[in-house]
């Protein structure tokens, strides 16, 4: 898995926005990460803890936002949310069609942290 | 808390590895190589199918092979055997490749001025999917041994793929793989991927992939 280099991407973009707004500490991290991704709350935030120490983001906590998978019909265009356990079952709720083009569920995203 | 204050951050944790994916598919386009990546689980057939294309492209198409192992070099060893050009890029235990890495490797290559660069991913399913290495098409393979229902649990994978193998299907009729089963599970997640079943043993379904692939070379040098 790759926790790792996920958890250095967004210590990378911490520690920049901490700088540049002057903080001392960072206390939490706000983030969204889409329903697809296989990566667990947990061992984000194990990896996290790990990487963060030392610098001023030791100890803040990640604050995630599971997003949705957001399906686009193939025959109607309609775009529709699923489950991960429904992804080879698709059904378009418009029209029925059985099959659709991924639109969203693989996001990972920074949206704001809380920083004294 | 005393003066704790939320900020605006707004980023995305990939962008860095998306731009530099994009440069290399720029690059590329220029060069007019065409880049491919091959994903697959440890043992689904990546190495075979790969020598299997060499073979069939030898003497029309000049193909360049990067390979990724986490720490042996043996599937490189036996593409270089081949008298191509042939990087083993070291993974450190990386689970996936990204465009940093692939950057060097297309580096280590660039002076053979190829027509074709084929990347075998590290065998995965998860990870591989979540990094855009730059390639301008994504391939992958799921074997017969693995089972029908690998869309079910890697939806991700089959959703970003151009083409799918099924290798080894000489081991169809000893298994209870469904592949009417299988075919509806990934075209829901994905219509315009492209199906096909081969065998890297007998080699059943090469003839088809290369023709494929032929044809998206075509395309792709002029540009469309
Ligand atoms: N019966 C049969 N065996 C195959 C076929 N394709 C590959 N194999 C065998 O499967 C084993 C693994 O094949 P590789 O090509 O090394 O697989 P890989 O995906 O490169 O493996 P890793 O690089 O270790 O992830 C080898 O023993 C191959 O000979 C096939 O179509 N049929
Ligand atoms: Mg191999
Ligand atoms: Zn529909």
């Amino acid at each position: 898995m790759h926790e790792l280099p996920i958890i250095e991407s967004i210590l990378n973009i911490v520690l920049k926005h901490a700088q540049t707004n002057n903080a001392r500490k960072v206390i939490s991290v706000h983030m969204e990460i889409g329903k697809l991704s296989e990566l667990e709350d947990d061992w984000l935030q194990r990896y996290f803890d790990y990487l963060s120490k030392g610098t001023i983001a030791e100890g803040a906590k990640l604050k995630i936002e599971r997003t949705p998978i957001m399906m686009q019909c193939d025959a109607c265009s309609v775009s529709y949310e699923v489950e991960m356990s429904q992804m080879g079952n698709l059904l378009c709720p418009a029209c029925g069609t059985n099959r659709g083009k991924l639109l969203s569920g693989k996001n990972y995203y920074i949206k704001s942290m809380e920083v004294q | 808390m005393a003066g704790v204050r939320l900020i605006d951050v707004k980023e995305e944790i990939l962008a860095d590895n998306t731009k530099q994916a994009a440069a290399i598919r720029e690059d590329l386009r220029r060069k007019k190589t065409m880049l491919v990546n091959l994903m697959s689980s440890p043992g689904s057939g990546k190495t075979s199918l790969i020598l299997r294309t060499l073979d069939a492209l030898k003497g029309s198409i000049k193909t360049g092979v990067i390979e990724a192992d986490i720490e042996s070099t043996v599937d490189a060893e036996k593409v270089a055997a081949r008298g191509i050009p042939a990087i083993q890029l070291r993974t450190g235990g990386f689970c996936h490749l990204d465009a940093t890495m692939v950057t060097q490797g297309l580096n280590a290559l660039t002076e053979h001025d190829l027509d074709l660069i084929i990347i075998e991913n590290v065998g995965n399913l998860v990870c591989p999917a979540e990094f855009d290495t730059g390639a301008h098409k994504n391939v992958m393979i799921l074997s017969v041994p693995e089972g029908d229902d690998k869309p079910l649990k890697y939806p991700l994978m089959f959703s970003i793929c151009d083409l799918l193998f099924i290798n080894k299907v000489d081991y169809l009729a000893l298994s209870d793989f469904d592949m009417s089963a299988l075919r509806q599970r990934v075209l829901s997640l994905n219509p315009r991927i492209v199906i096909l079943e081969v065998s890297c043993k007998t080699g059943e379904g090469i003839e088809a992939w290369i023709s494929w692939l032929k044809g998206e070379i075509d395309a792709f040098r002029q540009n469309k």
